[in-house]
């Protein structure tokens, strides 16, 4: 059985929007600066009036880990299994699980993009998986950097 | 800051993987063993400190040990992070003559009890800004300590070019310092560089031997006025300064989401304010123990604490310059890689021992001694002399 995240008033809407295949992230009313996690106020200028903002689900990998040794039963059939800090391209960054890339194969600074899988019912959670696109955009704008040899 | 306190004595019970008896037992038997150390009984004690992960109510030591009264009692919070925190509010406690003389503890049975690299995943929902946070990191699998910690020991390998290697330059030195401590569990077992390649991934880039062991086991300290500590038998540990600290946008171990991750902020707040309280630089260190529960965060507190500059751990700690003659030799006791997992108070012991010359692996020279809590969480460090 999946571990679930509770639900609260702070973080039921990022929940409800996840199940509905939507990232959202907070974002304050008055400054328009996003974050994530949730907080009851903005965390720049202290405002109360915040409200939800669609992202795109683009992403890069800003760290992670490769988890080996499993210590709870939820994930006992799924190791080795990447664990990914990722960098939204709007900014906040967001804990996620990577599908569809071995785990020697993980960068930092790969392209990633949200894709949306259900663990329970009422329950979807954001995973992120390569953006063979944007990685190939990538190499080629570095290619172009690259001297002739 | 806390105007003429030491510490007078330290006590401990064995450090085993089952100690075959109650937390509360380890608790009461760490205690008297310190007071008899520091020369004093449990009627002198109107304080007691410990953590708030402790299972052992203040009152409840305090029915055991007979204490009629206590005038002072806390626990301070964010787990191994608390050790030196205890021991500052202890000395606070006493400069301001809230109590005279206070025990701080800690009694684990981490490894026969409950462990806690064992996920319990209906902490993802507990109603508490704890489980509020844990509810973005257990469901998608980042739910142990070790994979917390890798997370950030990944992006400094990152930034700076650091290597497994180097975290296995750590466990190495702790190993062979364990090794020479009866006490140790890992008591004439060192390790090589080359065992600590071959050792399993637990959560990349953390191998087995970057994890800390898990122990059974209580450690407890004694503080009291330095005036009072000068007549009881033992050479006063001389409170030269204690500091809590916590960063930008702290976490309990999944402080993701500041600026910068290759770093510890809320120890570089520990720092800046030991430093000034003892008038000291990190040049006039003789030894210190540095929180060892994973191998890169060492290397983090290293920088964090002045040590050597941001991202040059790596350099600092090669060619044995943490080992016993080396030039800042860390943890010998063994750390909590080599000697046991007690959320940190073993270190403690140790800095007492280096300051009284009475260590297994004494440092020579009369220089102070630092001694750091828990990493990655809100924490605390010490400077004794
Ligand atoms: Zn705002």
């Amino acid at each position: 059985m999946a571990v679930v995240p509770g639900m609260s008033e702070l973080t039921a809407p990022f929940w409800e929007a996840a199940r509905a295949g939507r990232l959202v992230v907070q974002e304050c009313q008055s400054c328009r600066q996003s974050w994530h996690p949730p907080l009851p106020r903005c965390p720049h200028c202290h405002a109360a009036g915040l409200g939800w903002r669609p992202v795109s689900g683009e992403g890069t990998v800003y760290t992670y880990t490769v988890v080996r040794h499993p210590t709870h039963h939820a994930f006992a059939d799924e190791v080795p299994y990447v664990v990914a800090l990722v960098a939204l391209a709007e900014g906040p960054r967001l804990v996620t699980a990577l599908l569809g890339v071995a785990p020697d194969e993980v960068r930092v600074g790969q392209p990633v993009r949200a894709v949306f899988r259900d663990v329970a019912a009422g329950v979807a959670l954001p995973y992120f998986e390569p953006d063979a696109g944007r990685a190939a955009a990538q190499r080629g704008s570095l290619g172009g950097l690259w001297p002739a040899r | 800051m806390p105007g003429g306190t030491a510490i007078a004595g330290i006590g401990a019970t064995e450090f085993s993987k089952d100690s075959g008896r109650s937390e509360l037992r380890l608790a009461v038997e760490a205690v008297t063993a310190a007071l008899a150390d520091a020369g004093l009984t449990a009627a002198d004690v109107d304080g007691l400190v410990t953590f708030t992960m402790d299972g052992n109510a203040e009152i409840a030591v305090a029915r055991e040990l007979g204490l009629r009264e206590l005038r002072f009692f806390g626990q301070v919070g964010y787990g191994g992070g608390a050790a030196c925190g205890c021991v500052a509010h202890a000395a606070m406690a006493v400069a301001a003559g809230a109590a005279d003389v206070v025990v701080c503890y800690r009694a684990l049975n981490e490894r026969s009890g409950r462990r806690f690299g064992q996920v319990t995943a209906g902490l993802a929902g507990v109603p508490t800004t704890a489980g509020v946070d844990n509810g973005w990191h257990y469901p998608m699998g980042l739910a142990t300590p070790a994979a917390a910690v890798a997370m950030i020991a990944r992006r400094y390998m990152h930034e700076y070019g650091a290597t497994s290697e180097d975290f296995g330059r750590i466990a190495v030195a702790a190993r062979r310092h364990a090794a020479s401590n009866p006490r140790a569990w890992f008591y004439q077992r060192p390790v090589t560089l080359a065992e600590h390649q071959e050792s399993r991934w637990i959560a990349e880039p953390l191998r087995l031997l970057d994890c800390c062991q898990e122990s059974d086991g209580a450690v407890a300290i004694v503080v009291t006025s330095l005036d009072r500590a000068r007549d009881l038998p033992r050479r006063p540990a001389v409170i030269a300064a204690a500091a809590q600290g916590s960063g930008p946008d702290q976490y309990i171990m999944t402080s993701y989401y500041r600026d910068d991750l290759a770093g510890l902020p809320e120890m570089g707040v520990v720092a800046r304010q030991l430093w000034r309280q003892a008038g000291l630089g990190p040049a006039d260190v003789r030894t210190a123990v540095l929180y060892d529960h994973f191998t890169p965060y060492v290397l983090l507190q290293l920088e964090e604490l002045g040590f050597c500059a941001r991202g040059e751990a790596r350099g600092f700690i090669a060619d044995g310059a943490v080992e016993l003659g080396g030039r800042l030799p860390l943890n010998t006791h063994g750390g909590q890689l080599g000697e046991a997992y007690i959320h940190g108070m073993n270190g403690i012991a140790e800095a007492v021992r280096q300051v009284r010359g009475t260590s297994v692996n004494q440092v020579p020279g009369d220089g102070p001694v630092l001694v750091t809590a828990g990493t990655g969480v809100p924490t605390s460090a010490l400077i004794l002399s």
